[in-house]
């Protein structure tokens, strides 16, 4: 009983942590048809930033939760309004040139903050489940997920800015007619799925030993989730990363680690040419 | 035709030549054999995206599988004349499977993107973990993070204590580049090739014709490859050790970054590409204010952003315009509508 809870708790931690991964990538990409592949380096900035204002003093909840998510979101807008803006509908060279971009926060990252690994340790305790040691903090990364992905919810399904992202993501030039600017949404989009890549950064910052090139280790998975989940954006991103992380963890568990990374992207080469558009261009269709 | 196309070959011999001759000069045979390895790798890509319209992000991926098929096979062989042939054809069978793969299952773009990159990451992964020595084919450790080191390199077909290095190997890889060059000519030249670029073209058109879209996407996807499996043995033979991280998006990313600089749909471009940045790469790395992978990075951003054909179609496109303005002048026709002529395509 003691084993199936704790097996069952890291399954659960598996997919919270590909939801969080994923999630900024997932919103770029569903509103905007983007693939943003410097969206691992957002989220290794997104570390250096929780680590270096926790460096300073900031407590670190705070540092985590809004001090990581502001700067990348800046640097995302930034981002935005320099390079991505000019490709819009052109979606291999946005892929390029955020290539291009990965590698040059790579390189300026190195030059900060030298090719070292760099830390924190985590701020909650474990807690022993009959003879198994339970790391707390994966706990809190499921909560973060589950935050998000509910928050995610609310705000596109209930408010009127939901409505208008909606909109615009469905017909921008309807939504353009009806007198709201395309460009501002998207800017705005980028801001926010930067934030989240950001945020996603500075979770994962005291569980990795955190180095320039980290982001290339994120940018895979949450590529291959996304792209796994097709059209629908949380319904896309939830059903991936369930099937995809319950497949890695089945495997970790029954076999090891390794295995298990192999098996996740084993199993996103099958689902990919079954069903090509992504698991949400079949079942799920047309929900958010 | 046939009078264009042996004058072209006779000229291209003729500047390969010339190259090999005066490049030592300028610079050492060491790094010139790398930039040609390089050159070769990106003419890989170059072949399947520029004239076949298919965005491999695992180029890497038969780079490296030739690579460690040629470590492999030499240090279980003992002699490196099969090992070479092995080099191509294990990346151009396995090419052969995941094209097929893909292709029957009229995957696009960026999916064919997402997979490719998928299958060089399971190879990354696979080979970063592979330290013990439970994992070896024959008497080869693959040895994980570290690599192979120590295998048998090139020797003259036959004779086994004839080692070819230094400025030999520079020789046959240089000969390898050009024979690769003029076969692929002749490739882009015969109905398949013109096929191929008809495909890039309009897909729907071409299969709504009646040609089988699938098998030849399949098949040029493999020719690419089988080409990648070369460049990875001669890079063996050169680096005389190989690494994981011949598999790693880094790898794959400039490989993509070399054909965008030098120029897609053209044959030099990506060879040119390669070897330009790869020699700028050399000269920065002399240096250490800033670090190398910034200025890889701005160069790739500025290309997509303001040059997204590349250095070598803009340059032959200024070239012919300036050209059509001084036809036109002394009243001859313009230069683009000497392609009508050609032979029909099929």
């Amino acid at each position: 009983m003691d084993l199936f809870f704790v097996i069952s708790l890291e399954v659960l931690y598996g997919i919270a942590s590909l939801v969080l991964i994923s999630v900024g990538l997932a919103i770029v990409f569903g509103m905007m048809k983007v693939i943003n592949l410097a969206h691992g380096e957002f989220m290794m900035i997104g570390g250096y930033a929780a680590i270096t204002a926790v460096n300073l003093g900031i407590n670190i909840f705070v540092a985590m939760l809004i001090v990581a998510p502001l700067v990348v979101g800046v640097i995302g807008l930034v981002v935005e309004r320099l390079v991505i803006r000019h490709l819009y509908g052109r979606l291999v060279d946005t892929m390029l040139a955020t290539w291009g971009l990965s590698l040059l926060f790579i390189g300026l990252a190195t030059m900060i903050f030298g090719n070292t690994t760099t830390g924190i340790s985590t701020p909650i305790a474990g807690f022993t489940v009959g003879n198994y040691q339970v790391n707390g903090y994966n706990l809190f990364v499921i909560l973060i997920a589950v935050c998000v992905i509910a928050g995610l919810f609310i705000v596109l399904k209930t408010t009127r800015l939901g409505l208008i992202a909606r909109g615009t993501m469905q017909r921008s030039d309807m939504a353009a007619a009806l007198g709201h600017s395309p460009d501002r949404v998207y800017m705005a989009t980028f801001f926010c799925g930067s934030a989240l890549s950001g945020l996603a950064g500075a979770v994962f910052a005291p569980l990795v030993g955190l180095v320039p090139t980290s982001g290339g280790s994120y940018i895979a998975e949450a590529f291959i989730t996304v792209i796994v989940g097709g059209p629908a954006l949380i319904a896309g991103l939830l059903s991936s990363a369930g099937l995809l992380g319950l497949i890695s963890q089945f495997f970790t568990f029954a076999i090891s680690p390794v295995i298990g990374e192999m098996a996740l992207l084993v199993a996103a080469v099958i689902l990919l040419r079954i069903l090509p558009q992504g698991v949400t261009s079949r079942f799920f269709k047309g929900r958010l | 035709m046939q009078s264009a196309w042996t004058r072209e070959a006779f000229v291209t011999i003729l500047v390969a030549a010339l190259l090999m001759w005066l490049l030592p000069y300028a610079v050492s045979t060491y790094t010139l054999t790398i930039l040609i390895i390089y050159g070769m790798l990106a003419f890989s890509l170059g072949l399947i995206w520029g004239f076949g319209g298919i965005l491999c992000f695992g180029q890497a991926a038969f780079f490296g599988l030739g690579a460690y098929t040629y470590a492999v096979a030499a240090i279980n062989i003992g002699e490196s004349t099969l090992p070479m042939l092995l080099a191509v054809a294990v990346p151009t069978l396995f090419a052969l499977l995941l094209g097929a793969m893909m292709f029957y299952g009229r995957l696009s773009d960026v999916y064919l993107g997402v997979i490719t990159l998928v299958v060089t990451l399971i190879f990354f992964t696979f080979m970063n973990a592979t330290a013990g020595s439970q994992y070896a084919i024959g008497s080869a450790r693959l040895g994980g993070f570290n690599g192979i080191p120590g295998f048998p390199i090139l020797n003259v077909p036959g004779q086994p204590d004839l080692l070819i290095y230094g400025d030999a190997l520079f020789y046959v890889c240089a000969v390898c580049l050009l024979v690769v060059y003029l076969l692929v000519s002749h490739l882009l030249r015969s109905g398949f090739g013109r096929i191929a670029v008809a495909i890039r073209e309009n897909e729907t058109r071409v299969s709504l014709l009646g040609y089988d879209v699938r098998a030849r996407k399949t098949l040029l996807f493999a020719i690419g490859a089988a080409i990648a499996g070369l460049a990875g043995a001669l890079f063996a033979n050169w680096a005389e050790i190989v690494t994981p991280s011949l598999f790693s998006l880094v790898q794959s990313a400039e490989i993509i970054i070399w054909c965008i600089v030098g120029g897609l749909g053209t044959r030099i471009g990506p060879i040119l590409g390669a070897a330009g940045l790869a020699y700028l790469k050399f000269l920065l790395g002399q240096q250490s204010m800033i670090d190398n992978t910034v200025i890889m990075g701005l160069v790739l951003v500025l290309f997509v952003l303001f040059l997204p054909k590349g250095l070598v179609p803009a340059v032959l496109s200024l070239w012919q315009a300036g050209q059509g303005r001084r036809r036109r002048a002394r009243g001859l026709r313009p230069f683009g509508s000497q392609r009508g002529r050609e032979r029909p395509v099929g």
